[in-house]
């Protein structure tokens, strides 16, 4: 037995002083306790301990395949990595972003090649074993946040890759910063447990009865792409519900919209729209990604376009074949009405919303017909909330779709009206509760967000735009 | 008719709900120092404070402004008694073309309203919507922390008043 073993044993509660007496019968219970007590925690031991791996020098740049190391760079945008362990502003891939979670706050760690703070002194099989089982180096089990749950899906040679890009960055050297989490969260141990519950090791199997892209779609979605960890709803622990695969979660204070057959979006996703809006960040019928999907996007404008084309077809069937085209339907028939109950939310979107909405100029500049928005169909107002006051930021060196936001302009009592008026006149959804809270939230948690995650940098509007300033 | 509080005096303006409270400031009440510039709310140089935050005036229609607030720069001080956001700014000879510097001043001076001690990292964080095709930015900064001195002092305080 080693060491940290020997610690559990010897830290018993019932390693009481000798000085004590106790009654025979006394003594049989606590003996009973006692072996219950050691079997148990041997057993959770067992579950719960991991090895350290042995450290390894940092190896040289110059050690690995430039072809293994591109191939590394592709795979890294599709899996999104920079967008959770790069902070605004700050080195990449140097971690220290605070994720909220209903637990508490987790701190993304250093995974540049830092010898001392970050993955410098891991070998392929310790970053094999972090993405296959969630596990550091040192044998500490890691926070689910890191979504190893979709990462066992992803195969030994996209591993290889990866740790090849990874190990290739520039080494920076950033302690990781202490999580904010209450008891028992805090508690490593726990994260055994719950991989126990909510931790499959299988990894992903073709279907032999769909297409090479429709499988390598699957494999990227389901594994590296990981689009469930956000568009998938979460049970009280954390886990993903496996019964309701992408019918919409949170993240960051925003709403991932439902991906399946539950989408509300005004226009059925094609896998052809779905290419495009991933690609470009940006489609006709669905408006341009923002929050937390504008990284997404932004790396995916940078991977080989099948891998792109792969996901949007996997995607396409998994929200099932598309209605016949309901683009605008009757739209206009609730305007009357919708201004009728609530003029000062129809003056508003009259005054500040019809000027570009309604200007009829060429998309993506003169904004998107509202009535395709999912923002004003979706049962959570969080997102449409965030666009109105946040705005649609540009993206630095290319032509993008702006809008102002109008969290200085607009008091809460304004912006609770326009957002009635928006659902009212756009969906035929039922009216929103608790807007004042969601719009006092999104003031607070906007400002955060805006200022720690990193920016769209390039999703362009227009790929023809992409080399160009 | 609509009712404009603007730099404490009531205006009786007549213009549509949806129009940018800039073009009322510039054309009908001949309040000069918020500029037009990109009109889409990208640049920055028609920044005024209403209610005490910075608003970009080209994308602010009228019928979001009733019973609130408006301070231009022309609230802030007089060429004979300028603001110590206005003489910081001449103090380090801030401007170049000067196009964008009301903007910058109004933007600084809602910053330092809530936060008479931001960080440069807080200053260069808000000042961040403001565009200077100059390149004025340094100095720019530097107006931002004299302004912060000098609204320490007492000589500064009438100015600093009347903006409140």
């Amino acid at each position: 037995m080693n060491d940290s073993a020997r610690f559990v044993l010897e830290d018993h509660p019932n390693n009481k002083p000798k000085g004590e007496r106790m009654t025979g019968s006394a003594r049989i219970v606590a003996s009973i306790a006692a072996v219950v007590l050691v079997v148990g925690a041997a057993a959770a031991f067992a579950i719960a301990w991991r090895p350290a791996l042995a450290a390894i020098d940092p190896p040289a740049a110059q050690s690995f395949d430039a072809a293994l190391v591109k191939k590394g760079r592709e795979l890294a945008a599709i899996g999104n990595c920079n967008d959770c362990h790069t902070v605004r502003g700050a080195k990449n891939f140097a971690g220290g972003l605070p994720v909220p979670t209903p637990f508490g706050t987790i701190f993304s760690s250093n995974i540049t090649p830092d010898a001392e703070t970050g993955i410098g002194r891991w070998s392929e099989a310790a970053f094999q074993r972090a993405m296959r089982s969630g596990v550091n180096r040192e044998g500490q089990h890691l926070y689910p946040t890191f979504p190893y749950d979709h990462f066992t899906n992803v195969s030994d040679e996209d591993d290889r890759a990866l740790y090849a890009f990874l190990m290739t960055r520039q080494p920076v050297r950033a302690p990781a910063r202490e999580n904010q989490l209450s008891f028992p969260f805090n508690q490593r141990l726990a994260i055994a447990g719950w991989k126990l519950l909510f931790l499959r090791h299988d990894t992903y199997q073709p279907d032999p009865k769909q297409s090479a892209e429709w499988n390598r779609g699957a494999y990227l979605v389901e594994g590296l792409a990981h689009c469930g960890a956000c568009h998938t709803p979460r049970n009280a622990l954390g886990a993903e519900r496996v019964s309701a695969q992408f019918a919409g979660g949170d993240v960051d204070n925003w709403h991932a919209y439902a991906i399946n057959d539950q989408s509300r979006s005004p226009v059925p996703w094609t896998a052809d729209a779905l290419y495009a809006y991933l690609r470009d960040g940006f489609h006709p019928d669905h408006g341009t990604a923002r929050g937390p999907m504008a990284e997404v996007v932004s790396n995916l404008s940078s991977v080989p376009s099948s891998d792109v084309r792969a996901i949007a077809v996997y995607m396409a069937s998994v929200s099932g074949a598309p209605a016949p085209d309901r683009k605008g339907d009757e739209v206009a028939k609730s305007s009357a009405q919708a201004s009728q109950s609530n003029p000062a939310g129809a003056a508003i979107y009259a005054a500040a919303c019809a000027s570009c909405h309604e200007s009829g100029r060429p998309l993506p500049y003169g904004g998107i017909d509202l009535a395709l928005s999912t923002a004003i169909s979706s049962p959570d107002p969080r997102n449409l909330a965030n666009i109105v006051l946040s705005g649609v930021r540009p993206v630095e060196g290319e032509r993008s779709p702006i809008m102002p936001g109008f969290a200085a302009s607009m008091n809460d009592e304004q912006a609770s009206r326009l957002l009635s008026y928006l659902r009212a006149r756009f969906s035929k959804q039922p009216a929103w509760t608790g807007l004042d809270k969601t719009i006092a939230d999104a003031r607070r948690t906007q400002t955060v967000f805006l200022q720690t995650s990193p920016g769209p940098r390039n999703a362009p509007a227009d790929p023809t735009q992409r080399d160009k300033p | 008719m609509m009712t404009l509080k603007v730099n404490g005096r009531e205006h009786q303006v007549d213009a549509e709900p949806d129009t940018p409270l800039l073009y009322v400031l510039r054309d009908d009440l001949q309040l000069n120092a918020a500029k037009f510039g990109c009109g889409l709310g990208q640049c920055g140089s028609c920044t005024v404070i209403v209610d005490g935050k910075a608003v970009l005036s080209c994308v602010t229609p009228m019928v979001l402004l009733e019973g609130k607030q408006v301070t231009t720069l022309e609230g802030l001080g007089t060429i004979a008694e300028p603001a110590p956001i206005q003489r910081a700014f001449m103090e380090e000879q801030a401007a170049q073309c000067g196009y964008c510097i009301a903007g910058m001043m109004m933007r600084a001076q809602a910053l330092l309203q809530r936060n008479s001690k931001p960080t440069d990292e807080q200053i260069r964080a808000e000042l961040e919507p403001q565009l200077c095709r100059c390149g004025t930015h340094m100095r720019i900064l530097r107006a931002v922390h004299r302004a912060i001195r000098l609204m320490d002092t007492a000589d500064a305080a009438p100015a600093n008043r009347s903006a409140q």
